[in-house]
């Protein structure tokens, strides 16, 4: 048993942590955030440079061959931090349907430009209506002499306008419900057809809702099998949930430093308001939360590489993601509340840390949707 | 159940009361502008002249002020009325009534005031003509207000007043403000040398600056006082007398704090609005996760409404109310909280959206109101007094711990 990061973990954790007191201060993504692109690609540069965007990936398409486990730190810092580009999107989620299922010459042709930084990617996949059931796709995909057309609506495609290519889930056969039937695509998100309306999300990302009309694609652009893309989509969101997970450890833990410290510091009736016992316990039970969040990320982590069995694999990140949602609620809430009236404030970096966990929570699915398939699957 | 203990309390409204209401709701259907109810439905920001306007209607019909002796307009209701047409309002989806000139300065002055006092500021207060906001809060002094330094310095007919104020809700749209000052640097009790002024805010002086919450929102300002000069008739009460007259006002703190009406209407809504999102092809409603969890809202806002009127029914005598408001205060704001929180829970992923980035596309605003709203919530346990300093007003005025 070993829950250490090894050497190699620890080397890339100081990397990006150099990276963040450097080139990621509050102030530095402040402007980021608040700039017409919402994202900065000089950072993403850096992503490259520092080897982040590779790190799942194989060395034949220049990466650097890493589990899940390996991104935790990243995806930690990332949290802790607030980064706002498209992380998640592209290596957890997008790039993942591409190593995992899509052919030699496809994989070739995207993952170097991925890891090189010169790629971005976003999942295109919710609907009106699905709330978090994954099954629930109306967008259709008919076969054509050269290849599909798609036409479809998706809500909340986050990272959507900053994509080059989005990973789009249609339907080549069956109801809007079925889980068979289901195939997922690479579509170029500058091909006629695609439209997006692009808004801010309240935890500052920029997200679009994706209009497809008839958007023409090659047949080579379809992954894994026609009509069976439910388990890998499955599989997908897995992967990014845990790495979600890991993502909310690190904003937790700043939640938690961030108030500890506020304890410590903040004086009423001439004392500092972290001698009172009231507080203390609710800063107590605040780490608790923390430290099995940290567990059941680790866990999850563990279980999402690409031999693990489906039904291990499905029961424990929802049983994470079960103990994460809990914990994101339950951290976020009391930071503001210890921090009184300062954690209401937009200048604080705290609320913006309480907008993001309050999203985590719901993110690919709530502690409701994951305690119902954790029963389930068996 | 005790059958003995529930004979002595009618736990129903009389027929008399039973009529009050039923005359407010009525009423209330007639005159609530559907413009404005429409605006309080969508969570949709009111402004000044929106609340002022709601304000004016309940001033002309002479319900503005139920509270105020009947001289100067008060309605002669007694508690069980007044409850009854707070959470009537609350229900019917009103605006809420901006308090601070209503139900914080005026009872102040009613009690404390000079009869000029009274003359020159009760009228305007009534008829919606000056629109005030609350300067007690400081950024060194919140929960322990009375360590507050901003000073003011008799000099000759007026103070000169200096300091800092935050948190000032409204102070952007007031014309008045009271606050809580200093006149006495040292004394051996923080809570002496502290006197209560009125404080006109377009002295020279003052300084308004927005503090923008998470929601984006603006509601609240830092307001500063640079050599602000105030004439000595705005003291309140003696100089140095001012903790008693804050004290006074948070005795004198109103029954409607839990605001059962408005939630109780959060809660019909938020079932309607549930029952039409789709959670695997059915109603959210029939999923038993959620719907267990509007059921447990519903549960305890029955809870805290029986207790309210609990209360109320001992109140009837007049005895000012000590822990039992601390009480509602906690409970209720725990309610308004949770039912905010569902309601951004019931749209699952749509939650997310915030503000479009090209003004021209076709957005949801009402859908995306929903998490600024949740964020915005956390204020309740947090103002007001927190609910940790209500848990320690209930342990020492009602447990002796
Ligand atoms: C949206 C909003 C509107 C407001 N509007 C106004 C207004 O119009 N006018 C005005 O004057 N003020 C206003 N306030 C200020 C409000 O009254 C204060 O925020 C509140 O009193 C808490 O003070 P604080 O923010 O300084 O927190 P602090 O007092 O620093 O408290 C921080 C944390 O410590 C806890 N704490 C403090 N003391 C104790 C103790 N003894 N035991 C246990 N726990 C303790 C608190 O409960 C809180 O959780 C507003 C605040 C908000 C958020």
């Amino acid at each position: 048993m070993n829950f250490d990061y090894n050497e190699e973990q620890q080397l890339l954790a100081a990397s990006v942590k150099r990276f963040i007191d450097k080139d990621y201060t509050f102030e530095a993504r402040r402007k980021i955030v608040g700039s017409s692109e919402g994202y900065s690609n000089a950072i993403w540069s850096t992503f490259a440079e520092i080897g982040l965007l590779g790190l799942p990936f194989s060395p034949d398409v220049g990466g650097y061959g890493g589990g899940a486990v390996d991104l935790m730190s990243v995806m930690e810092a990332i949290g802790e931090a607030l980064i706002v580009e498209p992380y998640l999107s592209t290596v957890g989620l997008g790039a993942q349907f591409v190593a995992r299922a899509g052919t030699h010459a496809r994989q070739q042709a995207i993952l170097p430009l991925v890891c090189g930084g010169k790629l971005k990617m976003a999942f295109a996949h919710t609907e009106n209506g699905a709330r978090y059931k994954l099954a629930h796709v109306s967008t259709r995909a008919k076969t054509t002499s050269a290849g599909y057309t798609i036409s479809g609506e998706k809500r909340i495609v986050v990272h959507a306008p900053s994509a080059d290519q989005l990973i789009v889930s249609a339907r080549t056969s069956g109801g809007d419900t079925d889980p068979e039937g289901i195939s997922v695509f690479a579509v170029d998100a500058r091909a006629a057809g695609v439209s997006m309306a692009v808004y801010r999300t309240i935890d500052e990302l920029r997200a679009a809702d994706v209009t497809l009309n008839d958007v023409h694609v090659p047949a080579d652009a379809l992954l894994g099998e026609e009509a069976h893309g439910l388990a890998l989509i499955e599989e997908v969101i897995d992967y990014a949930t845990a790495l979600l997970c890991a993502e909310a450890v690190g904003a937790i833990k700043y939640a938690n430093d961030a108030t500890l410290e506020y304890l410590k510091t903040r004086k009423q009736f001439g004392v500092a308001i972290g001698s009172f016992q009231a507080l203390q316990h609710r800063m107590v039970d605040m780490v608790i939360s923390g430290e099995q969040a940290k567990s059941m990320a680790g866990l999850a982590c563990a279980k999402v590489d690409v031999a693990t069995d489906p039904v291990e694999r499905k029961r424990i990140v929802s049983a994470a993601k079960i103990k994460i949602a809990d914990a994101c609620r339950h951290v976020a809430q009391e930071a503001i509340q210890l921090h009184g009236g300062m954690g209401m404030s937009d200048e604080l970096k705290i609320s913006h840390t309480f907008r993001r966990l309050t999203m985590i929570a719901q993110q690919f699915g709530d502690a409701d949707h994951h305690l119902e398939r954790f029963a389930k699957t068996s | 159940m005790n059958r003995l203990l529930w004979c002595t309390m009618d736990l129903n409204y009389s027929k008399e009361e039973l009529a009050f209401r039923d005359e407010v709701s009525g009423w209330l259907a007639d005159n609530l502008p559907a413009d404005l109810r429409d605006k309080v439905a969508r969570y949709a920001h009111l402004s000044r002249d929106d609340l002022l306007r709601w304000h004016q209607i309940l001033a002309a019909r002479g319900w503005i002020a139920p509270s105020w002796p009947q001289e100067w307009g008060g309605t002669g209701w007694n508690v069980v009325q007044r409850y009854i047409f707070d959470e009537a309002c609350g229900y019917a989806g009103a605006p809420p009534l901006v308090p601070f000139g209503l139900l914080m300065c005026a009872p102040v002055l009613l009690k404390f005031g000079t009869e000029a006092q009274k003359q020159r500021f009760l009228p305007r207060i009534y008829r919606g003509e000056e629109f005030w906001c609350q300067g007690y809060s400081e950024p060194g002094s919140g929960s322990d207000l009375a360590s507050l330094s901003t000073r003011a310095v008799q000099q000759g007919d007026h103070y000169v007043v200096n300091g800092q104020k935050t948190w000032t809700t409204l102070a952007h749209m007031a014309d008045w403000i009271f606050c809580l000052v200093r006149t006495e640097a040292r004394t051996e009790r923080k809570q002496d040398g502290i006197s209560f002024l009125l404080v006109d805010m377009k002295s020279p002086g003052i300084t308004v600056r927005p503090l923008i919450l998470m929601d984006g929102g603006h509601e609240v300002n830092e307001v500063f006082f640079d050599d602000v000069s105030v004439p000595v008739e705005n003291l309140v009460h003696d100089e140095g007398k001012g903790w008693t007259v804050a004290k006074y006002l948070l005795g004198h703190e109103r029954m409607n704090t839990a605001r059962i009406g408005a939630s109780q209407r959060e809660l019909e809504k938020l079932t309607a609005f549930a029952a039409q999102q789709l959670h695997d092809g059915k109603p959210l409603t029939e999923d038993t996760r959620f719907r267990d969890k509007l059921s447990r809202v519903e549960v305890e806002l029955m809870a805290l409404s029986i207790t309210n009127l609990r209360f109320l029914d001992q109140l009837r005598e007049g005895r000012a109310p000590g822990a039992e408001v601390s009480m509602l205060k906690i409970k209720g704001t725990e309610i308004q909280q949770a039912l905010a929180e569902l309601m951004m829970q019931a749209v699952g992923p749509l939650a997310q959206p915030f503000s479009p980035v090209d003004g021209s596309v076709d957005f949801d605003d009402f859908t995306a109101s929903l998490a600024p709203r949740y964020c915005n919530f956390r204020k309740t346990s947090i103002y007001a007094g927190s609910n940790e300093i209500q848990r320690n007003i209930i342990a020492k005025m009602a447990l002796g711990l």
